[in-house]
């Protein structure tokens, strides 16, 4: 299993890494096939997201992920940020081995719970 | 950067004595064994002199040694040899290498009745339950003489003894195979204490070439070749014989009968154990598998908190090189099967990690190692959300 340059970049300097401490909104997911967990944190203030942060425990795609969605998120409106899919993360880290897009799908429900959580609490 | 290899259960290099050994059968002495001139005959007494060296070593006779292209293809002619017409009873274990698993699947799709036992948590099979499971329609049984994940020594002798008493009431006598591929280069492989009709070896497990294995087949015992073809290995296996790696495999069996070699375990047992007890001291890690009824270059741990890939990868771009059974690392998104069998959870299995020690292998390499894994296993934690 061969990982694209752009994942392995993002596995070893993954970005937004860490908690938020009073964060607006968190959603945190499990992989139900090989048992990962994901965790986003967001900040958010007007309807958009301010600041985002991911925590998790997987392989280096599962990381990759996290850190890249967590990037296109950043700034964008909460509408926006619900647009992102799985073939964009995927495109943008270069591509990922067949096995791993699961992976990817994993960071989108992440974030949509992480906006649903923030949207019914409001 | 230092490159540190811990993956020898994998792979082995081969070792230069062996390719030495080899080299001369690729382009001088290239002559097929079969042909009766004197480049043939050439090579024909080269491929009679490794049965000789490898009958020595299992304390057999040369004609039972044939060779095969490696574990995988001697463990899958004893089974689907033994069940051509797909009938009778095959007992086996839950953790054997896939080679035997999923040919004894294979079968059972079939019509073979196929009893997997399921080892002990401690990784080693109870030799009574294999004994229990036998049934009048019992034709074989297939235990793996040392797992290749966790390394554990499973009682192939005390198998073989027990089933030699049993054999005596019956009429048809069940046969015995033993995957010894991952023991070759460290337990006795003696076959008249193991009693085994079927025994399996792979050469690149030993500093062999790739490609390359044995099939010993107990004297008078019939087989349905799974390659039909031409006459070699009177008609056992057919194939042109690959003179080269049966040089090589011979040459690297010869080699562990040396002094030299027993030194090596030595050696070997104390990196491991060195290993073991720097590795146990880390916070949150366990050991999978016996730690006395193992191989002495194996160490499988279990770390809580942590995915066995990106361990892996994280490893890798500091130089050292072992393996998982994390499912995210197996492509089948399956944990390891060895580990699920010994009981271990699918959520544990996710954080192991396989090191297999080489002979090559110094106390630096170990110290370093570990260096390089603390600091590993601290920053993977900070990217978790379990603390
Ligand atoms: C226990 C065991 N059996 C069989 C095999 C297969 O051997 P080979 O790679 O020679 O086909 C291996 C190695 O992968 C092994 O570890
Ligand atoms: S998180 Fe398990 S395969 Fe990616």
């Amino acid at each position: 299993m061969l990982y694209s340059k752009k994942v392995m970049e993002h596995f070893k300097n993954p970005h937004n890494l860490g908690e938020i401490k009073n964060a607006d909104a968190v959603g945190q997911v499990g992989n139900p096939i090989c048992g990962d967990i994901m965790k986003l944190y967001l900040k958010i203030k007007d309807n958009k997201i301010k600041d985002i942060s991911f925590e998790t425990l997987g392989c280096g795609a599962a990381i990759a992920c996290s850190s890249m969605i967590t990037q296109e998120a950043k700034g964008k409106t909460l509408d926006k940020a619900l647009e992102i899919n799985k073939d964009i993360i995927v495109k943008k880290l270069g591509g990922l081995p067949a096995p791993k897009i699961h992976c990817s799908m994993l960071a989108i429900e992440a974030l949509k719970k992480a906006i649903k959580n923030y949207k019914e609490k409001k | 950067m230092k490159k540190i290899y811990f993956d020898n259960a994998a792979t082995t290099h081969v070792d230069q004595r062996v390719l030495k050994a080899m080299l001369p059968y690729f382009s001088n002495d290239f002559g097929n064994a079969s042909s009766l001139h004197s480049l043939g005959q050439k090579a024909e007494a080269a491929v009679l002199k490794t049965k000789d060296i490898i009958s020595d070593f299992l304390n057999c006779k040369a004609e039972e040694v044939i060779f095969t292209s490696g574990g995988t293809e001697s463990n899958n002619t004893v089974l689907k040899s033994v069940f051509s017409d797909y009938q009778g009873h095959l007992i086996t274990s839950a953790f054997e290498h896939p080679s035997v698993l999923d040919t004894a699947k294979f079968l059972n799709k079939r019509g073979v009745e196929v009893t997997f036992i399921k080892p002990e948590s401690n990784g080693v099979v109870d030799y009574q339950k294999v004994l229990k499971a036998i049934k009048s329609n019992t034709r074989l049984i297939s235990i793996m003489y040392v797992n290749n994940e966790i390394g554990t020594i499973q009682p192939i002798g005390k198998i073989g003894k027990e089933l030699a008493e049993i054999n005596k009431d019956r009429e048809k006598k069940i046969l015995f195979h033993t995957d010894a591929v991952q023991a070759t280069y460290f337990v006795p492989m003696d076959i008249v204490r193991l009693r085994v009709d079927f025994l399996s070896m792979s050469g690149h497990k030993i500093y062999g070439p790739k490609g390359i294995g044995v099939l010993y087949i107990k004297n008078g015992i019939r087989i349905t070749p799974l390659l039909h073809g031409g006459h070699q290995e009177n008609g056992f296996r057919a194939g042109t014989y690959n003179v080269p790696s049966i040089v090589g495999l011979g040459k690297a069996i010869s080699l562990l009968t040396s002094s030299e070699h027993a030194k090596e375990v030595v050696k070997i047992k104390k990196l491991r154990d060195s290993l073991m007890t720097k590795v146990l001291k880390i916070k949150g890690v366990t050991l999978n598998g016996d730690k006395i009824s193992r191989l002495p270059n194996n160490a499988n741990f279990l770390f809580k908190n942590i995915e066995g890939e990106s361990l892996l990868l994280k490893l890798d771009m500091e130089g050292v090189a072992c393996s998982t059974g994390s499912a995210c690392a197996s492509g089948s998104l399956q944990a390891s099967h060895v580990l699920l069998s010994i009981g271990v959870k699918p959520e544990n299995a996710h954080g192991s990690l396989r090191l297999t020690i080489g002979k090559d292998n110094t106390i630096r390499d170990i110290d370093h190692f570990v260096d390089v894994l603390k600091s590993i296993v601290k920053q993977l934690r900070s990217f978790s959300p379990l603390r």
